[in-house]
């Protein structure tokens, strides 16, 4: 019998003592982790935290046996161990959860638990089986979830719960979780830190990458700053505040004081007019936003607001209604006809709606705006060089030459990369949606302010953000959604309670 | 280290440049692959470095070739294109039969029309059904065939015989002894290479493959850049077409059977990425000369020809193999 299958029958042998000895990883001429040293104790909840692009993610692959390290050596309970892929860190009770959930959408939940692991008789499976298991793995965890329910169907907030039973079936005894917040709203990132508050206090250990301070110092026992590859410090949560955090992530004093966004000028004209949009999602939007305008959309996940976007893309089919970009209504109903009226979306998601992970860094950036650095068809390379070095320097993309492939960068610095890309030829209506998903603070306030920025030079810009606090930061005013219809607005003064209590009950 | 993005990368990759040279490796390992195999048969033969077995090599590489480009392109946007040497034989057919009523010129334009239109038509039944285009264009090539039977009613048709030479013309030597089918190889790789690699539709190709999603999201009409790629695969089949028929003097409803996945097989051996949105249109040219060279070799060696199905076999699940390292090792 092996090891996993003991763990996993015999419930609870308490999680090894990990211990990284001197670990470095390189990648050509880049020293992405640097000699780090580092103890984990069986049952503690210890978050790395750093900028962009510090090293977070590789250290934690390296723990959960995604990638080798260059040099040093991973113990576990004192004995060296080599970790050559993630299946040899399973067996030793290690976990990686990476944000991309690796969920498959349209089974069942309690399928997706067993992954792999059915019960059988004679090869037959053997479901009864299957479900007393799962509802020992529900005792073990606290967590009410339905076993039939479709995965896909589900909130990513509770398929981040079916991620880590799964792993827990796999006998985890540690559970290496890459921004498991980063894609949830603020109702679903709480019931996760209690979900993990709750199966470390019964004996798992939990590491966790996160770029939100004041949560993570809230659950951590204790916490390691990476900078630029390096440990800087590990020690006790209690002995920081996010501030303090900060400035060792950052290698100096920062002062994140966001500035309230410029005045919206009263000469200034319409940009888009919405009149009684219609989609398959949403039903009868209408608003209008000005040049200079920042106007935020709250709701619940599920109340429409990428859709609203979307529709207004026309990436979601318009059953009716009117758009007008500065004025010129836009009849086709097409992507490309959206775009060319002057509108751009930054996507939710990077890596299915966004990027090109195998092309380079320059050829991502450029993409939206191919036509505008041609020549009868022909890209001009030099121009195209400049200007995509130019707004890289603007969003502050770290660690990467031009022809970096996308793959390679990490994720924060993706997603400044997909920023980049409409900051080429600003569009007369940016619309982001989660503009700030796993980026690090100082690279949010940059992106904030590149956003200002955007607005002050007349581009209207709509805002989703499941971070509710950004989207009251950013906005000259917020629409609240819910089940698909703008339910109610706000000016910027308003109380984030009153703006969640619409959200809710409205 | 944290470096800014900078026009110039060669400070980036340090003093070594260690990293480019691995990444050139990876780009071009392929490359060096056909030099050594050129290389072998260059010192265990007398007979195959000579001026005439080359350009007899080269001429030999022009049809899988010509369709190797069409496919490449297709692979890179996500698409297959099995319809392609179906294809070839409706136009050549239509060349020829246009031929003996208006003369030549007219026979050997219509055949490329012929081309383009059914590569477009192609294309077009994909893009609107959203049916696999595996499967797709695989019925698709079987009603071309069925056309092509009943325009000629299954029997062999070429040209008439006043201007049968005319029809000769690839089959001809041309600068530094070259056929004139191989100088079109050549130009088409050229131009077509171009186009992917320098040109704003080039960029929409990959990003259609890479990405389908991510393209559309940015602007890209994914459908008209694929039907633009069949239309394209359609023109390469129709010259590989003309190319068969100034060889054989005729066209027939079953010519070049097969041809479309040995095409494939050499995009594949090439290194462009069979998952799409990877590749380029030399590696096709790469890919068909070492199918190319290997089978002269067996020739010439005098080795039994049934070793070499075994070998591309072999190579084309080493180039597959690697593929998926790569996308793997990229995405861990
Ligand atoms: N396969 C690779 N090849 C080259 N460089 C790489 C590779 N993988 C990661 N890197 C580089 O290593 C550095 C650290 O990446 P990592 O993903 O660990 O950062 P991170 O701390 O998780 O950042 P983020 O908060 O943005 O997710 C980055 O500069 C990245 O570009
Ligand atoms: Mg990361």
């Amino acid at each position: 019998m092996s090891h996993t299958e003991l763990i996993a029958q015999h419930g609870s042998p308490s999680a090894p003592q990990i211990e990284v000895r001197g670990v470095s990883k390189v990648y050509g001429p880049t020293t992405v982790l640097d000699d780090v040293n580092l103890t984990i104790s069986p049952g503690e909840i210890h978050a790395i935290l750093g900028e962009n692009g510090a090293g977070k993610s590789t250290l934690l692959k390296v723990i959960g046996g995604a990638i080798t390290a260059t040099s040093g050596s991973l113990l576990l309970d004192g004995e060296p161990v080599t970790l050559g892929s993630p299946r040899d860190a399973i067996r030793h009770g290690i976990t990686l959860i990476s944000q991309e959930l690796a969920v498959i959408p349209q089974r069942s939940v309690m399928e997706n638990v067993m992954l792999g692991r059915w019960s059988h008789r004679a090869g037959f499976a053997h479901l009864a089986a299957d479900r007393v298991r799962f509802d020992d793995l529900l005792d073990r965890t606290g967590f009410t979830l339905d076993p039939d329910a479709t995965v896909g169907e589900l909130p990513l907030g509770i398929q981040q719960q079916v991620e880590i039973l799964k792993a827990l079936a796999r006998g985890a005894r540690v559970l290496c979780m890459d921004e498991p917040t980063a894609a949830l709203n603020d109702v679903e990132k709480e019931l996760l830190l209690r979900v993990v508050r709750e199966i470390a206090d019964r004996g798992t250990t939990i590491i966790i990458v996160s770029h939100f301070l004041e949560e993570v110092l809230g659950l951590a026992d204790r916490v390691t700053v990476l900078r630029d590859g390096k440990l800087i410090e590990t020690n006790e949560a209690s002995a920081y505040t996010p501030a303090s955090i900060v400035s060792l992530m950052v290698g100096r004093e920062v002062d994140p004081i966001d500035q309230p966004p410029a005045e919206v000028s009263p000469l200034a004209q319409t940009v888009v007019d919405v009149e009684r949009l219609e989609t398959r999602h949403v039903h009868d939007i209408s608003f209008a936003l000005r040049e200079g305008e920042i106007v935020g959309l709250a709701g619940l996940v599920g109340s429409g607001r990428s859709d609203v976007l979307l529709g207004l893309l026309g990436a979601e089919p318009r059953r009716a209604g009117t758009i007008r970009i500065r004025g010129a209504e836009v009849k086709e109903n097409s992507v490309s006809s959206a775009i060319a009226s002057g509108m751009a979306l930054v996507p939710e998601s990077r890596k299915d709606q966004a990027l090109l992970l195998g092309r380079s860094v320059t050829e991502n950036v450029a993409l939206g705006t191919l036509a505008q650095r041609s020549f009868g068809g022909w890209v001009r390379r030099r121009v195209e060089r400049a200007e995509v070095s130019r707004v890289s320097a603007d969003v502050d993309l770290r660690g990467v030459g031009p022809d970096t492939l996308t793959v390679d960068l990490s994720g924060g610095n993706q997603q400044k990369a997909l920023f980049a890309r409409w900051l080429l030829h600003p569009p007369a209506l940016l619309m982001v949606d989660e503009p700030t998903r796993g980026v690090d603070v100082a690279a949010k306030a940059r992106i904030h302010s590149l956003i200002r920025d955007l607005a002050a030079r007349g581009t209207a810009v709509l805002v989703v953000s499941s971070e509710l606090d950004e989207v009251i930061r950013l906005s000259h005013r917020v629409l609240v959604m819910r089940h698909g219809r703008i339910v109610d607005e706000f000016d910027r003064s308003a109380r984030p309670s009153d703006i969640l209590t619409s959200a809710f009950t409205k | 280290m944290t470096t800014l993005i900078t026009p110039t990368n060669e400070s980036s990759s340090g003093p070594w440049g260690v990293k480019r040279l691995q990444a050139k490796f990876r780009d071009f390992g392929i490359v060096f692959g056909l030099l050594a195999i050129v290389l072998g048969l260059s010192v265990s033969t007398t007979t195959f470095l000579t001026p005439g077995n080359l350009i007899n090599l080269v001429d030999q590489a022009t049809v899988v070739g010509l369709l190797a480009v069409g496919a490449t392109l297709c692979i890179i946007s996500g698409v297959f294109d099995l319809s392609a040497t179906a294809t070839l034989a409706v136009s050549a057919i239509t060349g020829i039969w246009i031929s003996q009523t208006f003369g030549f010129a007219a026979g050997f334009i219509g055949a490329i029309v012929a081309g383009v239109l059914l590569g477009t038509i192609t294309g077009l039944i994909i893009v609107s059904t959203k049916i696999n285009s595996f499967i797709g264009t695989l019925a698709i090539s079987i009603i071309y065939r069925g056309l092509a039977i009943v325009l000629t009613a299954g029997a062999i048709v070429s040209p008439p015989a006043e201007i049968a030479e005319s029809f000769r013309f690839f089959a001809e030597r041309g600068p530094f002894g070259l056929t004139w089918a191989s100088i079109l190889f050549g130009v088409t790789v050229v131009v077509l290479g171009l186009m992917l690699s320098q040109t704003t539709y080039g960029r929409r190709i990959y990003a259609v493959g890479g990405n389908a999603e991510a393209a559309r999201l940015s602007g890209i009409r994914t459908g008209a850049v694929r039907v633009g790629v069949f239309a394209i695969s359609g023109a390469c089949s129709a010259l590989a077409g003309l190319v068969l028929i100034s060889r054989a003097g005729s066209a027939q409803p079953g010519m070049a059977t097969g041809l479309e996945l040995t095409a494939i097989a050499a995009v594949v051996i090439g290194g462009t990425s069979i998952m799409g949105g990877q590749g380029a249109v030399w590696r096709a040219f790469v890919g068909v000369m070492i199918l190319t060279v290997i089978a002269n070799g067996f020739n010439l060696l005098q080795w039994d020809t049934t070793y070499q199905q075994v070998v591309t076999g072999a190579l084309i699940l080493i180039a597959i193999a690697a593929d998926s390292l790569f996308f793997k090792k990229r995405n861990s």
